[in-house]
């Protein structure tokens, strides 16, 4: 297949992880790294793309730590940025709760999670930093849930069996993200970091293969300028928006990232896509977003349908013997906390079954009468309450009464940018975190990981390796030709997608692309329905950059003109993922190959002809992209077949 | 759902700005207020006009980017609703609608029904935090909050900084959003050290950024989306009046 698609590149080596046993790589690695004295970092400058958990958190750590930070987000302040969405928890291996966890639990679990499909040696060190962070925010005044002794609550989520999970009502994200964010202000009146909200990154400045600086335009003015430093971050979040229905905020992008992956920064896994289990069903073709409820309801929710396909009865019409609790009865030792793509396919299936629920048979009950009956409906509110109110409001029905209805919807990306276990990327000076990265979820996130890494990578990890880049390497002043390059680049295009005034709004092409992304590349994939997308995908981008209607000018606030250049990078990128989806002729994680799958239907993985990274590299337009493989190596976890039965 | 709507549109900051008005029909009552207008705006691009710029981004009721004074009310009728989950069953077939941004002298309006909420920023810098450094952080729970204190303090947080207190207050106060974020640091023992300057330095910019001051008329809190209660405006006065005795005052 390699002929029709792609082309075969050098493989890649796991960058930068240190030798030894595995609890001490760590350890080892920042004690390698060069340092800077602090009179020093004052003269040097970072530039960070983004303000979420991963980006706030960088900003506020590299600000205090005496760098001369700029930071940049396109929302109009950085407490919006999409991490303030996440509800469920974020988890820490405490083990407060005497439940056997274990840093190594910890570890293990996320790298069987992920369908052994992450690198050991980054998930180690993730589950060892969790401690840090839940102290960190604790010291920020983060009003975690707590228990009447003052000390902190947990919970379970899916993929677990322990009680690990910190949280906040169901606003963890949000109140993480107010900590990183109060953490960031406080920077900013220090005079360590400059912030410029309503700003977005259109381009790197590139200068002998270095990233030194960034393009960006100004949204409420237009105006497009240019800022360099000596390295820069992106945080700029995941790309699930190329399904344009997704979880995501309206304005999450792929630019930033896609940018830098046309400068030599590799895409790696970019079809590792998590479909969330508990998402509130589409209710119109109006629907511009779809919306999430934290997974955690499934501590104490019951997932049911019907037994008997086209069974148009009430919830409560339907006797206890008539309904199949499906995860229970496929998954007796997860049951209704198995990881999200089990429970997501399992939706799927029963719906493709005919035995779904509400309009059009796309749903399946959560249903909380057990829990009320056992707790009582004070405590469920106590848990839950908000997650209830919310459903209400989105769809009219009371779920205290009534079981929800919920379906999977895309959330989450697992691919991004390939970084070395400094999250460097393959462009040097270009540092990637968070949700941006590919590093440390492999091929699904469990649940409350996200904020772990995000928080993770921002306040523990990049600050403790980008040192060593800068002290490393002479920069000296970025030259006026590459400034100007860059500029050039993106004035271009902003005159290109304003000149063409076609006849089709952006929504209209972003709707259509979405789509193909689910239909072709969505919960489950085959070879026919991947190369079909092969077709419709470059015909829609030829059909958009011909027919696509921008109105307004450059040179003002234009939110078209945003969402244009945004939709254009969806178009490429949403080929890659399908590219990258038909290679990976095995099902692992949240990518189901259909014709990869065992006698019960369970996904099947290929360890041996699969058993890597795939980062692609950019070869041109038109051209077929690059394949890249890091080898993954488990010495830890040995890979087996994943199995919560 | 056949609606007319009557929208504030206003090219840049200098533009004078007025109503303009647009019909529409077959609105699904399941779409939100913000669908609506993205159906508008699909309308308009298509009789090639300018579409509404309007600011909105999660659409989950919590990143706070939505706004829109709807029929005279800061994020519409429903009550403890942000305008992204207003949903158009709430609105009567037939009905007559009036959207505007923000009114505020703090807020300058930017474009259509987009306004300038830094000022909400550089009250956060002036204060709004604990000056905890990264990475050295005391074991979690070596610091117990009791857990009335810890509820409390949370729904304070919960404030999303949408900024409808200061468009629904007569005004133009954000004493509702300043309490929130003194309430829920000066509940936690790890605020306590700088309980009495955060309250008299976020004070001082709120007021040095534009807003009015606080006349107790209660409409902040009819208008939050989150329900943060009068109470925290009340702790407010306590800090800094407790500041302001102890000697603190700038």
């Amino acid at each position: 297949m390699s002929d029709d698609l792609y082309e075969l590149g050098d493989p890649i080596a796991d960058g930068k992880v240190p030798a030894g046993p595995i609890e001490d790589r760590w350890t080892t690695r920042k004690f390698e790294a060069k340092q800077i004295n602090p009179a020093n970092k004052r003269k040097k400058k970072i530039i960070i793309i983004g303000t979420g958990l991963a980006g706030g958190s960088a900003g506020a750590t590299l600000g205090e730590a005496g760098y001369h930070v700029q930071q940049f987000c396109f929302q109009d302040s950085p407490r919006r940025a999409h991490s303030i969405a996440a509800q469920g928890g974020i988890n820490a291996a405490k083990n407060y709760r005497n439940d056997g966890d274990s840093v190594y639990r910890l570890f293990y679990e996320t790298v069987k999670g992920g369908d052994f499909r992450s690198r050991e040696s980054n998930v180690y060190r993730l589950a060892d930093i969790s401690r840090n962070i839940i102290d960190q925010c604790v010291a920020q005044g983060v009003p975690f849930a707590r228990e009447y002794g003052g000390l902190l609550d947990n919970r379970s989520f899916g993929g677990t069996q322990v009680s690990r999970t910190f949280y906040a009502r169901g606003q963890t994200g949000q109140q993480l993200l107010l900590g990183a964010y109060q953490a960031l202000m406080r920077q900013v009146e220090a005079g360590n970091v400059e912030l410029f909200p309503r700003h977005e990154m259109l381009d790197l400045i590139m200068e002998d293969g270095r990233a030194r600086g960034v393009v960006v335009r100004n949204l409420i003015n237009g105006e497009v300028k240019n800022y360099t430093a000596d390295a820069v971050v992106l945080a700029s979040g995941g790309y699930g928006n190329v399904y344009f229905l997704s979880t995501n905020a309206m304005g999450s992008n792929v630019t930033a990232s896609w940018r830098a992956h046309r400068h030599g920064a590799l895409f790696a896994n970019p079809c590792y896509t998590q479909i969330h289990p508990t998402c509130i069903p589409v209710s119109g073709d109006h629907q511009s977003k779809l919306t999430l409820m934290s997974e955690s309801l499934r501590n104490d929710g019951r997932v049911w349908v019907p037994k008997k396909a086209k069974d148009e009865r009430r919830p409560a019409d339907i006797p206890e013997d008539e309904r199949d609790y499906y995860l229970e009865r496929i998954y007796p030792s997860f049951g209704n906390l198995v990881p999200r793509d089990i429970a997501s396919r399992a939706a799927k299936n029963v719906c493709d079954e005919g035995r779904g629920v509400g309009p059009g048979g796309l749903g399946v009950y959560l249903d909380f009468s057990d829990a009320i009956g056992r707790l009582g409906r004070d405590k469920v509110e106590a848990k839950y309450g908000n997650l209830f109110e919310m459903y209400e409001r989105i769809t009219g029905e009371n779920p205290y009464d009534t079981p929800m209805r919920i379906y999977p919807a895309v959330h989450y990306t697992m691919g991004g940018l390939w970084v070395d276990y400094d999250l460097e990327s393959t462009v040097p000076g270009l540092f990637v975190i968070g949700e941006a990265n590919f590093s440390d979820h492999g091929a699904n996130r469990l649940g409350a990981s996200a904020l772990m890494q995000g928080l993770a990578d921002g306040y523990f990890v990049l600050p403790a390796t980008i040192n060593d880049y800068i002290a490393k390497n002479a920069l000296p002043p970025v030259a006026d030709t590459a400034i100007a390059e860059a500029q050039e680049r993106v004035n271009g295009r902003i005159d290109k997608l304003l000149s063409i005034d076609g006849d089709r709004s952006v929504d209209s092409f972003h709707r259509e692309l979405g789509h193909i992304m689910w239909e072709y590349c969505g919960m489950e994939r085959t070879e026919e329905g991947l190369r079909k997308a092969l077709e419709l995908i470059p015909a829609l981008r030829e059909e958009f950059w011909k027919r696509v209607k921008v109105t307004g000018k450059g040179e003002e606030l234009n939110q078209q003109l945003e969402k244009a250049g945004r939709v254009a990078d969806f178009l490429e990128l949403g080929e890659l993922m399908v590219i990258d989806a038909l290679h990976r002729a095995e099902s692992c994680g949240g990518h189901f190959r259909a014709e990869s799958q065992d006698e019960e239907g369970e996904a099947k993985r290929d360890d041996d002809a699969f058993g890597y990274v795939a980062a692609w590299g950019w070869s041109g337009e038109g051209a077929k992209p690059v394949l890249h493989k890091e080898t993954l190596n488990f010495e830890y976890v040995k890979p087996t077949q994943r199995s919560y039965k | 759902m056949k609606l007319t709507l009557r929208v504030w549109r206003q090219s840049d900051p200098q533009d004078k700005g007025k109503m303009v008005e647009y019909k529409l029909d077959d609105i699904s009552p399941d779409a939100s207020f913000l669908e609506m207008l993205d159906v508008l705006n699909e309308k308009l691009i298509a009789d090639g006009s300018e579409p509404v710029a309007f600011d909105h981004d999660c659409r989950e009721g919590i990143c706070g980017m939505c706004s829109l004074v709807i029929n005279g009310t800061p994020h519409g009728p429903e009550r403890n609703t942000t305008t992204c989950q207003l949903h158009m069953r709430k609105f009567k077939d037939g009905e007559v609608i009036d959207v505007e941004p923000w009114r505020a002298k703090a807020f300058p309006v930017v474009k259509d029904l987009v306004v300038d909420r830094s000022a909400f920023d550089r009250i956060i810098q002036s204060g709004g935090y604990i000056t905890a450094p990264t990475g050295t952080a005391p074991e979690a729970h070596s610091t117990p909050v009791p857990k009335p204190d810890a509820d409390a303090a949370f729904e304070a947080a919960e404030c999303i900084g949408c900024g409808a207190c200061v468009a629904a207050c007569p005004n133009g106060s954000a004493a509702l959003f300043l309490g929130a974020k003194i309430t829920h640091l000066g509940l936690m023992p790890q605020g306590q050290p700088e309980r009495w300057d955060r309250a008299v330095s976020m004070l001082d910019t709120h007021d040095d950024e534009g807003f009015g001051g606080c006349t107790n008329t209660g409409e902040c809190t009819v208008a939050c989306p989150k329900g943060i209660g009068l109470d925290v405006i009340g702790r407010l006065n306590g800090d800094y009046l407790k500041a302001s005795a102890g000697g603190k005052k700038k």
